[in-house]
């Protein structure tokens, strides 16, 4: 199907057409005329060898592959707050063969979406629209049958709902019916001042796993530190996975989901812990 | 629930995946040196700082699934994610038919 799209493309740009979407210029890749966002599509040759960070100014790291800087597909310079970041999105380009792969770099677009913020939202519009989440958010919605599956969603996903609302002092509940349970201001009004003390990198990552878990309490249950990884990730699929074990497992589709869910989780709660943790690492620096 | 795994573990994990990645050379990468050091300083640790400790386990247990998962999801993307059109012979050698050929070509060649 890409190869249509740019024969199609190629017919409606006349006489001068591969080149310019094969070109060999690293640059014009991340430079601004190249519209496009989505660069989970393309793959591109890796044109650099050696990867290495630097500190800029402000105390901000910078990537460097060869001697070249890496920008943003914004255009901007593409900088970390600290050093753990810069090195393990330096990782990322230095794990790449021949080829760049950006749908495994997910750090880097996470960074990217940070510094581009291609959405134009501030700080109040993200809390706003990672909240929205909590009115469906997946541990809330119960199902009334089979059996099994009631147990088994009151068993697992129970603890992590009680354990939020003890942490953070609301009411959440859960309901079996399509319009879910009602949420309390008081509830929305508690998470968005917790909300506002993240900074805008954090926030970042926050909405992302939110996206990926589609769902508020597992988010925070990860962030806190109350759940790993795979076990957010788990619960988040609670209804998949009962369905495997009763129907099997597909490799090119329950799995794949699986592994992608995984990473991308994995980065964000990475990201934020991150990108909120330069004053720590500060503090950390003064004990030795 | 707290599936935290001891950190001696989850430091070999993320050792073996650099190495995964980057080959014989991965001790000469940025990350192989930031991460033995991280553990080192974390290493010993009084009750002051034991929520530090806590914290960087976990961040090491979330970058150890984070490079697991890419590479797992990775070997399955390139084993069933669509490589583009096949052409007729091969579309039909995959249901057991064959296309028909034509020893004095088909006519419009040329």
């Amino acid at each position: 199907m890409l190869r249509s799209v740019v024969r199609l493309q190629s017919v409606l740009d006349g006489a001068r057409p591969l080149r310019k979407y094969f070109t060999r210029d690293p640059t014009s890749y991340f430079s601004l005329h190249r519209k496009s966002y989505s660069s989970v599509l393309t793959e591109r040759r890796k044109f650099y060898d050696d990867v290495s960070i630097s500190q800029g100014d402000g105390g901000v790291y910078e990537i460097n592959l060869d001697r070249r800087k890496l920008k943003t597909p914004g255009g901007k310079l593409f900088t970390a707050p600290n050093e753990a970041l810069a090195i393990a999105v330096a990782t990322e380009w230095d794990a790449q063969k021949d080829t760049l792969k950006f749908y495994t770099m997910h750090l880097t677009t996470l960074c990217n979406t940070a510094i581009d913020n291609p959405t134009h939202r501030d700080k109040k519009q993200m809390i706003t629209a990672a909240l929205k989440f909590l009115e469906t958010d997946t541990v809330c919605y119960r199902v009334d049958d089979p059996p099994p599956l009631v147990e088994l969603q009151r068993n697992e996903w129970d603890p992590a709902l009680r354990w939020i609302e003890n942490r953070y002092n609301v009411v959440i509940g859960s309901s079996s019916n399509i319009l879910g349970p009602e949420i309390p201001k008081a509830t929305i009004d508690s998470f968005r001042q917790h909300l506002n003390s993240y900074n805008f990198w954090s926030l970042t990552g926050l909405e992302y796993v939110i996206t990926q878990l589609k769902s508020v309490v597992l988010s925070l249950g990860l962030i806190d530190r109350h759940l790993t990884v795979e076990e957010a990730v788990l619960l988040s699929r609670l209804e998949e996975e009962y369905q495997i074990q009763h129907w099997g497992s597909v490799e090119w589709a329950h799995d794949y989901d699986l592994y992608e869910l995984r990473a991308r989780t994995a980065a964000g709660a990475l990201f934020v812990q991150l990108s909120s943790e330069s004053s720590t690492a500060q503090r950390k620096l003064m004990q030795d | 629930m707290s599936g935290l795994l001891p950190p001696l573990r989850v430091f070999r994990g993320i050792l073996k995946e650099l190495r995964a990645a980057k080959g014989s050379t991965y001790k000469k990468t940025l990350a192989y040196n930031y991460v033995i050091d991280q553990f080192r300083k974390n290493e010993v640790t009084g009750e002051r700082q034991c929520r530090a400790r806590q914290e960087a386990l976990h961040a090491s247990q979330a970058y150890l699934c984070l490079l697991t998962s890419t590479r797992q999801h990775l070997v399955l993307h390139n084993l069933y994610h669509g490589k583009g059109e096949r052409t007729p012979d091969q579309a039909a050698s995959m249901v057991g038919l064959r296309m028909p050929s034509q020893p004095g070509g088909k006519g419009w060649e040329n």
